[in-house]
């Protein structure tokens, strides 16, 4: 949106007015406002455009296999190979390329998509449970839960996240694909849960002084009923942004640990295990890194200006952090 | 002053030590069998107990741990399972690349956040705000490593004979310094620029709004001096506290760098310690980081209290 249309919004148009007169006057709702903003957002409005087209084609990975006739962990090392065993470029047979084994890229960049998906949401939920909850208990109720939670999640902060994570992932023995994708999920939502609980805990402690809970307190409500019904949904802007921030990380995250042969393992494709595994085939095969790196960079820009619309829509003082449109 | 200091030292102690035992016991539980790795394919199984026994893994595991704890004061962190140097020395080899690599980063994504976010700051919303802004979210959303293996495609393959002059891969402290650092540099450092272009612009979006910018440009000042000279300083705080933190991390992040681009760093140095189970090596780098991030953490509280005076008594 332009400057001028984010004036726009905070004056009421000129002919407002008239508009109020013709029309009857309808409630709405904080959320309804909040969802008028977001769909005049072109740009995040795209956002989910881009990510609904990838999460398509990461649903209709088994049609790709079926198409092709390539299943995501077959090598055809025959049709897929040329003669002096270098991987065929996007053509007829392989439309995004073949890999040094002579799999389907095409087919193996859409599974590769599911377990993204998979990791980037599966982490971010359970790291904002998690959070949420730690936050909330150790805001709210203060003493020693206080001194505890916020202590374990400073030792957390105060790790060095990405040798640990490596640690975890190799000791911890796995024996399937979808072992070491619930392995990799545990391991990034444990490290970003922290973060994310400090946040929510200093939002408790702000909230908690607020008038509002204390005449909830006076009409006698017990800490659980506040807890649930006063502070809870007073946390739903900062849980949603928070969340959303999550995703790309989490992403991120997950394909740099199969990057390294930590996280996902085989035959099961991640984008990042695809750009780990080629090693150095990449160099005369473009398309090993440009299919799945773009697909990596789509997925993790598309979600983090999703995130900044939503961050705008619920917050509409607040500027876009990264300023600009 | 100086209580700060003791209370934020023994608060260090309690987090090395708490963060080595974390790290002796993930490696303890379920160890890599770093036997199996240095006996080779035809060992017996009487020479892996030997392996063991010469290792000291066959005592119980409280024993091993209190003679690892009994070494650290002394700044022993014991000896490698893979080729018996000691730890201090084996990450002493590493230290100088990953330093070079990471303080080089550190100057160009400094410098780059600093003066685009002040750009932008400066003008809002203007075509080169949004420029700007486009580069920063593509570099917030480009992964580390897919950025270190678009740079090397280019300059490898992408500009053949050319980008031969730009990169060439080997050990950089001895030769060609310039062409085996400058790639991994700009790699490491993109994304961070990204992220402290944003913050320098929130920072100094903030500032501009004070009261004495206001009085600055009141009385007459050329908005040039406005912007450099008063708002700049109070802007740089909290970019700067930034700066210490990550760069205490960052030893530990360089994994990926330093595994694209072949650099012989701490980073790698432990990456292959973790595949090959050799347990001290990977305690004493994990020490390492832990420490640096906790020593930055205090410097960061130090400076703080010297920028701040309200800080100072609390």
């Amino acid at each position: 949106m332009t400057a001028h249309a984010g004036l726009e919004a905070r004056k009421p148009p000129a002919d407002a007015a008239d508009r109020a007169a013709a029309e009857p006057v309808r409630s709405r709702s904080p959320s309804r406002l909040a969802w008028e903003r977001f769909r005049r957002d072109r740009t995040a409005v795209a956002s989910l455009a881009v990510l609904m087209l990838i999460t398509a084609f990461a649903a209709l990975a088994p049609l790709w296999a079926h198409l092709t006739g390539h299943p995501y962990a077959a090598t055809f090392p025959r049709t897929g190979l040329d003669a002096g065993g270098q991987p065929r470029g996007p053509g007829a047979g392989f439309p995004l390329g073949a890999d040094q084994l002579g799999r389907d890229v095409l087919v193996r960049a859409a599974y590769g998509a599911r377990i993204s998906l998979t990791a980037g949401i599966g982490a971010a939920a359970l790291a904002s449970a998690a959070g949420t909850l730690a936050g909330t208990l150790a805001g709210f109720a203060g003493g020693a839960l206080d001194t505890l939670l916020a202590r374990l999640m400073d030792m957390v902060l105060a790790l060095p996240y990405l040798l640990v994570a490596i640690m975890l992932a190799t000791t911890v023995r796995v024996s399937s694909s979808a072992a070491s994708l619930a392995m990799t999920i545990l391991v990034i939502a444990f490290f970003s849960f922290a973060a994310y609980g400090r946040t929510i805990r200093g939002q408790v402690l702000s909230l908690k002084q607020s008038q509002f809970i204390e005449a909830a307190r006076a009409l006698g409500a017990s800490d659980a009923r506040i807890m649930a019904g006063e502070i809870l949904p007073n946390l739903a802007a900062p849980i949603t942004v928070l969340t959303s921030l999550l995703i790309p990380s989490s992403i991120v995250s997950e394909a740099t640990l199969s990057f390294l042969g930590v996280g996902v393992r085989p035959p099961m494709p991640s984008w990042g295990s695809m750009l780990g595994e080629g090693g150095d085939a990449f160099r005369t095969a473009w398309w090993l890194l440009a299919v799945p790196g773009s697909l990596l960079l789509a997925t993790t820009l598309a979600f983090n200006l999703l995130g900044d619309g939503v961050r705008n829509a619920l917050d509409p003082r607040g500027e876009r952090a990264a300023g600009g449109r | 002053m100086p209580r700060l200091v003791v209370r934020r030292l023994l608060y260090a102690v309690v987090v090395l030590w708490l963060v080595s035992t974390l790290t002796f016991v993930i490696l303890h539980v379920s160890p890599v069998p770093v036997e199996r790795v240095l006996g080779g394919p035809l060992a017996t199984a009487e020479t892996f107990a030997q392996i063991r026994r010469n290792l000291g893994l066959d005592r119980p595991i409280l024993v091993q741990y209190w003679r690892f704890l009994a070494r650290l004061p002394r700044g022993d962190l014991g000896d490698s399972y893979v080729n018996g140097s000691p730890v201090t020395a084996l990450i002493g080899d590493r230290l100088p690349t990953t330093l070079c690599l990471v303080s080089g980063a550190a100057v160009l994504w400094f410098a780059g956040g600093l003066v685009t976010g002040v750009a932008c700051a400066a003008r809002p919303r203007s075509v080169r705000d949004r420029t700007v802004t486009v580069f920063v979210l593509a570099g917030l959303s480009t992964p580390p490593f897919v950025m270190a293996l678009a740079l090397l495609y280019l300059f490898t393959t992408g500009l053949g004979a050319a980008g031969v002059h730009v990169f060439e891969a080997g050990p950089p402290l001895q030769e060609n310094f310039l062409r085996r650092m400058v790639l991994p540099w700009f790699a490491l450092a993109f994304l961070m620029m990204a992220a402290y272009s944003r913050l320098t612009r929130a920072s100094m979006l903030d500032v501009l709004s004070e009261d004495y910018v206001r009085t600055a440009r009141a009385k007459g000042l050329p908005e040039r001096r406005v912007v450099r000279r008063h708002a700049l300083r109070a802007a740089l705080t909290p970019v700067v506290t930034q700066l210490g933190i990550d760069l205490g991390g960052l030893i530990g992040s360089t994994i990926v760098t330093e595994k694209v681009f072949g650099l012989q760093g701490v980073g790698q140095l432990v990456y292959q310690s973790i595949a090959a189970g050799d347990t001290p090596v990977i305690i004493g780098v994990t020490l390492l980081v832990t420490f640096s991030v906790t020593v930055a953490n205090l410097l960061v509280d130090i400076g703080y209290a010297f920028l701040d005076p309200r800080l100072r008594h609390a």
